[in-house]
C-alpha cells in the first residue's frame, strides 16, 4: 500500500501479529514515532507492548533517579542498586527496551513536560503521558493539538488496583470491517481540558465512579501544589472536603464519589503489577489501532478496577459539541 | 504454571512483580523466531532453547531472590502425577491445546488444587477459575469437535482453498515425502477400474536413475492432469458442479521457461537460502505475493528438486511442519495449482502457511492483559475469597461499555463425567467393533486418557504400562483384536465397563448398549457415546473425514500442532470467519456461556442484566 515492503526479517518476526492486523498495519507501525513521559510500571508495560509490536521509534522521558519504590512494578530494571545507581528511570528502561526488539529505535530525551514546545511534539505520532500534573496534561495535549498533523494523545495513571486511560484522537477517521464490507467511520474527540470540563450533571447516572474519584484527586494535587502521586492517606480529610465542594459545585449527589473509593486510591499509591499489565495492554492495543487506522478505538476514557474486575469505556464529552 | 509461551512469559513476569515467591513452570517447547514478537522474555540468541528455562533465567534477572523451578518437559509425562500437583496452592494454565488442558483439569481435580485456565486469540481472551466442587471444571461443558472435511470433498470436489491445502498437505505431501505405508486416499476416488491401486502406487515412486525433473513432471501430470481427467469421466459428480480443468506440465511451462528454471538454479547454487527454499533459488521474495499458475508450477518443480537433491535422506519420514520452509512452499504451490484447476482463488504463501499450519493469531497485548487477570484470580484463590472468583472475557468490541467483562463462575455440571462421576452410555455393535476400536475412538479420542486400564467388573481387559510382563502384553494385544462380545469376559448389552487412567487418577463407568446399525454419515465411528453431550461433529456426507492438521486421535500428545497461547474465541462472528483456519481446540467458554440461554453479568447496580445467546454479538435485555 504505502510503498516499501516489509523485509523478510520483519515478516518472520511479526508473522503472528500480521495475521491479526495485516501487512499494511505492520508497515504503518514501523513508521510511527512514539513519545512516553513518566516511566512507572504501567508505562513500562506499554513500552514493552509497542516495542514488540514493532513501532518505528520510541522516545522515553523521565529524569527522575531510580528508587526502589519507582521500580516495584517495573520489570525493565533489575532491583540492584549497582545497576541503577545514579541513572535516570528513562535511561535504565531504554537499555532493556532496546534489547526486546533490535528493529525499534529506543532513545531518551531529557526535560520537564512543561518545558517542551510545540516543535518538540511535532516529531511524534503518538504521545503518552503519565505521572504528571493536571496542568501538564492539559498543556501537552494543547500543544499536540496546535500541530497541523494529528498526534494521538493519551494519559495513563494507576493507583491502588485501579487504572485510567484518557484518549484524544482529535478528528479521527478509520475503517472497520463489518461482515464482508469495509466501512468508513469518523469520531470527534474532545481535548483533556474539554473532557474534564463537561458538567458532571450532564453525564449518565451510571458513569464510572472512578472517573469522578480520579478528578477529585487530580484537583486536590493541583490545589495543594503536590507532585503527581503524592497525595497520601494523611490527606484524606482534605480530599473528602474537596470532594464535597466539587459535588456541590457540580450539583451532583455525593454518592457519585464514594469516600471508601477515595480512601483506597490514596492509601496505596504504588501500582499493582497485574493492573499495570492490564492497563498497559489496553493502552498498547489502542495505540496500535490509532496508528494502523484499523478497528474501533476507545472514546475517550477507560477504567479498570481489579476489585470488581470490570474494564469499562466511558465517553466523557460534551454531547452538544460539534453539532 | 503450565506453559511458558505467549501467556506464560507475561504471567511469569507479573507473578514475580506481584510478589509470588515460589513458582514452578513446565513447558516442553523450545523457542522459535515467530515467538519473539510477543514472548518478550526470549531473544534471537535463545532460539532452539527450552522456553521454561530461558523464561526462568530472564525473570530472575529482575527479581533475583525468588524461587523459580523450570521443567523442560511435557505436562503429560508420568512424573507430573497427582502427588506432584498436590504440592501447589494453585495451578495456572497458559496452554495451547485441548488435550493438555483436559489432562491438567483432571490432575487438578484429583489433587484438589484450584486451576486458573486461560487462552487468547488475536484481541480476544478469557480467564476462568475451576475449583473442585465449587465451580464447573474445565470439561463440564463439551468442547467443539475438530473441524473435519468429507474425504470426497478433499479428493474429488474441493470448493474452498482450505480443501486444496488439506489435499496438498495430508495427501500429496505425505504420499511423496512421508511414510509410504500409511493409508492414503490420494487415488481412491475413481470409478475407473483400470487404475488398480497397485499401478497407482507405482506412479509416485521415483524410478531408479530417473531424472528428478522428469520425475517432477510425471507427478505433476499425474495428479493435476490424469487424475482430473479420471474424475471428469465420472459424469454424475459434475451435474451440479463446475467441471475442473486438467493441467499438464507442458501447458504451464514453456520450453524456454523450463530451461531458464534450470539455469537459475545453477547460478544460485552457492546461495545458502537456495538449499532450503525454492523461493530463494527462484529469486521470489515476498511471501505476501500471490503467484501465477506458472510461478506455482515452477515452485512445485523446484521444491521437488530440492527435496530430492538436498534432503533425500529425510524422504519417507517427513511429516508436514509449518516451520519447514520447503514443505510450506511445496504445499502452497500444490494447493494453488489444484485451486486453479477447480476455479478456486489462489492464495499467497503467507496465507497458505497460516491455513496449513493452523497458525493462530497472537499479539502481545492480549497476552499481557490475560496474564494480569490470571494473577488477580490467583490472588483471590490464595485468599480463598470464593465469592469474588470471576471468569473474565477480554473482548474486541465493547459489550455494555465493557472491554473486560467479569462473569460469575458456573456451578459444576451435575452430569459432567469428569468431575461428577456420572456414568456414560455407549451404543456399539458388540459383534463387530473390536476392543481396539473402543480404545482408539472412545477411550483415547473422546475421553482423553493416556494410560488407560479397562475393566469389566474385576476382570482386566486391557492396560498399558512399562511394568507388564510378556504374557500380559501378549494377552492384551490379543484382546485388542477381538470383538467385544468375544472377549474373555464378554462385553454385551448391559455390561458396565470401567475405564481408568492411573496418571490422571480418573475413572469413569460406561454402560454398554448393543446396537446393530449405524448411520455411516452421521455416526462414522460406528459407535455413539452419550450421557454428556458432545456437540455433533462437523461431518457432512462422507463415511470418512479428514481434518486439517494432526487430528487428536492420531497424536495423543498434541502440543505440537499449534502455538502456545491460543484458544478461546469470544465473538461468534469472528469464530465463523476463523473456523476454517483455526483448529477446534479452541475451547470456548464464552461461546458456551452464550449458548446457554442466559448469562448473568456482575453488576454493582441493583438491576440485573442478562445477556442472551445471539450469533451476532451480545444482545442486551434488562430485567426489572
Ligand atoms: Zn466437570
Amino acid at each position: 500500500m504505502d510503498g516499501e515492503e516489509l523485509t523478510e526479517q520483519e515478516t518472520a518476526l511479526y508473522d503472528r501479529q500480521i495475521r491479526v492486523w495485516g501487512a499494511d498495519a505492520q508497515r504503518r507501525l514501523s513508521k510511527a514515532h512514539v513519545l512516553v513521559y513518566g516511566m512507572k510500571g504501567t508505562v513500562a508495560e506499554f513500552c514493552k507492548n509497542i516495542v514488540l509490536a514493532g513501532v518505528g521509534s520510541l522516545t522515553l522521558v523521565d529524569d527522575r533517579v531510580a528508587t526502589e519504590e519507582a521500580l516495584s512494578s517495573n520489570f525493565l530494571i533489575p532491583l540492584d542498586e549497582n545497576v541503577y545507581n545514579g541513572k535516570t528511570l528513562a535511561e535504565l528502561c531504554c537499555d532493556s527496551l532496546k534489547d526486546f526488539n533490535p528493529m525499534v529505535r529506543v532513545s531518551v530525551e531529557k526535560g520537564d513536560l512543561l518545558s517542551f514546545g510545540v516543535d518538540f511534539f511535532n516529531k511524534f505520532d503518538v504521545v503518552v503521558v503519565s505521572c504528571c500534573s493536571l496542568a501538564a496534561k492539559k498543556m501537552a495535549n494543547d500543544r499536540c493539538r496546535k500541530l497541523s498533523k494529528r498526534v494521538a494523545f493519551y494519559t495513563v495513571d494507576c493507583r491502588d488496583s485501579c487504572g485510567e486511560i484518557f484518549v484524544d484522537l482529535q478528528d479521527y477517521r478509520y475503517s472497520k470491517k463489518k461482515l464482508e464490507e469495509t466501512i468508513e467511520c469518523q469520531l470527534q474527540y474532545p481535548s483533556f481540558e474539554e473532557a474534564v470540563s463537561v458538567p458532571w450533571r450532564a453525564l449518565p447516572r451510571k458513569t464510572s465512579k472512578l472517573y469522578f474519584a480520579m478528578r477529585v484527586i487530580e484537583n486536590y494535587e493541583e490545589a495543594e501544589g503536590r507532585n503527581p502521586g503524592e497525595v497520601l492517606i494523611a490527606d484524606l480529610p482534605g480530599v473528602l472536603k474537596l470532594k464535597k465542594e466539587l459535588c456541590t459545585a457540580q450539583s451532583v449527589n455525593e454518592s457519585h464519589v464514594p469516600d471508601n473509593l477515595l480512601e483506597r486510591l490514596i492509601t496505596n499509591t504504588t501500582e499493582f503489577p497485574p493492573v499495570c499489565a492490564i492497563i498497559g495492554g489496553i493502552l498498547g492495543q489502542e495505540v496500535i489501532k490509532a496508528i494502523s487506522g484499523k478497528g474501533d478505538p476507545l472514546k475517550n476514557f477507560f477504567f479498570f478496577d481489579a476489585l470488581d474486575g470490570k474494564g469499562i469505556i466511558e465517553d466523557i464529552s460534551d454531547p452538544n459539541a460539534g453539532k | 504454571m503450565v506453559g511458558a509461551g505467549g501467556i506464560g512469559c507475561e504471567l511469569l513476569k507479573t507473578l514475580a512483580l506481584s510478589g509470588f515467591q515460589d513458582i514452578h513452570i513446565i513447558d516442553m517447547d523450545t523457542i522459535e523466531v515467530s515467538n519473539l514478537n510477543r514472548q518478550f522474555l526470549f531473544r534471537q540468541s535463545h532460539v532452539g532453547q527450552s522456553k521454561a528455562k530461558v523464561a526462568r533465567d530472564a525473570v530472575l534477572k529482575f527479581r533475583p531472590h525468588i524461587n523459580i523451578k523450570s521443567y523442560h518437559a511435557n505436562v503429560k509425562d508420568p512424573d507430573f502425577n497427582v502427588e506432584f500437583f498436590k504440592q501447589f496452592n494453585v495451578v495456572l494454565n497458559g496452554l495451547d491445546n485441548l488435550d493438555a488442558r483436559r489432562h491438567v483439569n483432571r490432575l487438578c481435580l484429583a489433587a484438589d488444587v484450584p486451576l486458573v485456565e486461560s487462552g487468547t486469540t488475536g484481541f480476544l481472551g478469557q480467564v476462568t477459575v475451576h475449583v473442585k466442587g465449587r465451580t464447573e471444571c474445565y470439561e463440564c461443558q463439551p468442547k467443539p469437535a475438530p473441524k473435519t472435511y468429507p474425504v470426497c470433498t478433499i479428493t474429488s470436489t474441493p470448493s474452498k482453498f482450505v480443501h486444496c491445502i488439506v489435499w496438498a498437505k495430508d495427501l500429496l505431501f505425505t504420499k511423496l515425502f512421508g511414510d509410504k505405508n500409511q493409508e492414503n486416499d490420494l487415488n481412491i476416488r475413481s470409478s475407473d477400474g483400470a487404475s488398480s491401486s497397485e499401478n497407482v502406487v507405482d506412479v509416485f515412486e521415483r524410478k531408479e536413475d530417473e531424472d528428478v525433473e522428469q520425475y517432477g513432471r510425471r507427478i505433476f501430470d499425474h495428479v493435476f492432469g490424469y487424475n482430473i481427467e479420471l474424475a471428469l469421466s465420472n459424469e454424475e459428480t459434475w451435474k451440479n458442479r463446475n467441471r475442473p480443468k486438467p493441467i499438464y506440465s507442458k501447458d504451464v511451462l514453456s520450453d524456454e521457461l523450463a530451461h531458464q528454471n534450470g539455469s537459475v538454479n545453477k547460478n544460485l547454487a552457492t546461495d545458502d537460502g537456495s538449499l532450503v527454499s525454492a523461493m530463494a533459488s527462484l529469486g521470489m521474495k515476498n511471501p505476501q505475493d500471490i503467484w501465477s499458475l506458472s510461478e506455482n508450477s515452477r515452485i512445485f518443480f523446484e521444491t521437488l528438486r530440492l527435496f530430492f537433491t538436498n534432503r533425500g535422506k529425510e524422504i519417507g519420514n517427513l511429516s508436514f511442519d509449518k516451520d519447514d520452509q520447503l514443505a510450506v512452499e511445496f504445499v502452497t504451490a500444490a494447493a494453488n495449482i489444484r485451486a486453479a484447476s477447480f476455479g478456486i482463488p489462489l492464495h499467497s504463501l503467507f496465507e497458505a502457511k497460516g491455513i496449513a499450519g493452523n497458525i493462530v493469531h497472537a499479539v502481545a497485548t492480549t497476552n499481557a492483559i490475560i496474564a494480569g487477570l490470571i494473577v488477580i484470580e490467583a490472588i483471590k484463590v490464595l485468599k480463598s475469597d470464593i465469592k469474588s472468583y470471576r471468569m473474565t472475557y477480554c473482548l474486541e468490541h465493547p459489550s455494555r461499555k465493557m472491554l473486560l467483562m467479569p462473569v460469575e463462575p458456573f456451578e459444576p455440571n451435575k452430569s459432567c463425567y469428569v468431575c461428577s462421576e456420572t456414568p456414560l452410555s455407549l451404543e456399539i455393535n458388540t459383534h463387530h467393533s473390536k476392543l481396539k476400536d473402543f480404545v482408539e475412538k472412545i477411550v483415547k479420542a473422546k475421553l482423553g486418557m493416556n494410560f488407560p486400564i479397562i475393566m469389566q467388573g474385576s476382570a482386566l481387559l486391557y492396560e498399558v504400562g512399562d511394568d507388564l510382563d510378556e504374557d500380559m502384553v501378549a494377552n492384551y494385544a490379543a484382546n485388542l483384536e477381538k470383538v467385544l462380545a468375544e472377549l474373555p469376559s464378554p462385553v454385551t448389552s448391559g455390561t458396565v465397563l470401567t475405564v481408568e487412567d492411573l496418571q490422571q487418577e480418573f475413572t469413569c463407568n460406561i454402560n454398554i448398549k448393543h446396537r446393530k446399525e449405524f448411520d455411516e454419515e452421521k455416526e462414522p465411528d460406528g459407535m455413539l457415546l452419550s450421557g454428556w453431550t458432545q456437540p455433533p461433529s462437523a461431518l457432512e456426507k462422507e463415511d470418512k473425514s479428514i481434518s486439517n492438521g494432526a487430528s487428536t486421535s492420531d497424536t495423543p500428545i498434541a502440543a505440537t500442532e499449534a502455538e502456545k497461547d491460543e484458544i478461546g474465541i469470544v465473538s461468534a462472528a469472528k469464530k465463523r470467519r476463523l473456523s476454517d483456519i483455526v483448529d477446534s481446540e479452541l475451547s470456548n467458554a464464552a461461546d458456551e456461556a452464550r449458548n446457554r440461554n442466559q448469562l448473568q453479568v456482575i453488576d454493582d447496580e441493583d438491576d440485573l442484566v442478562m445477556l442472551e445467546g445471539n450469533s451476532d454479538g451480545y444482545k442486551k435485555k434488562r430485567l426489572q
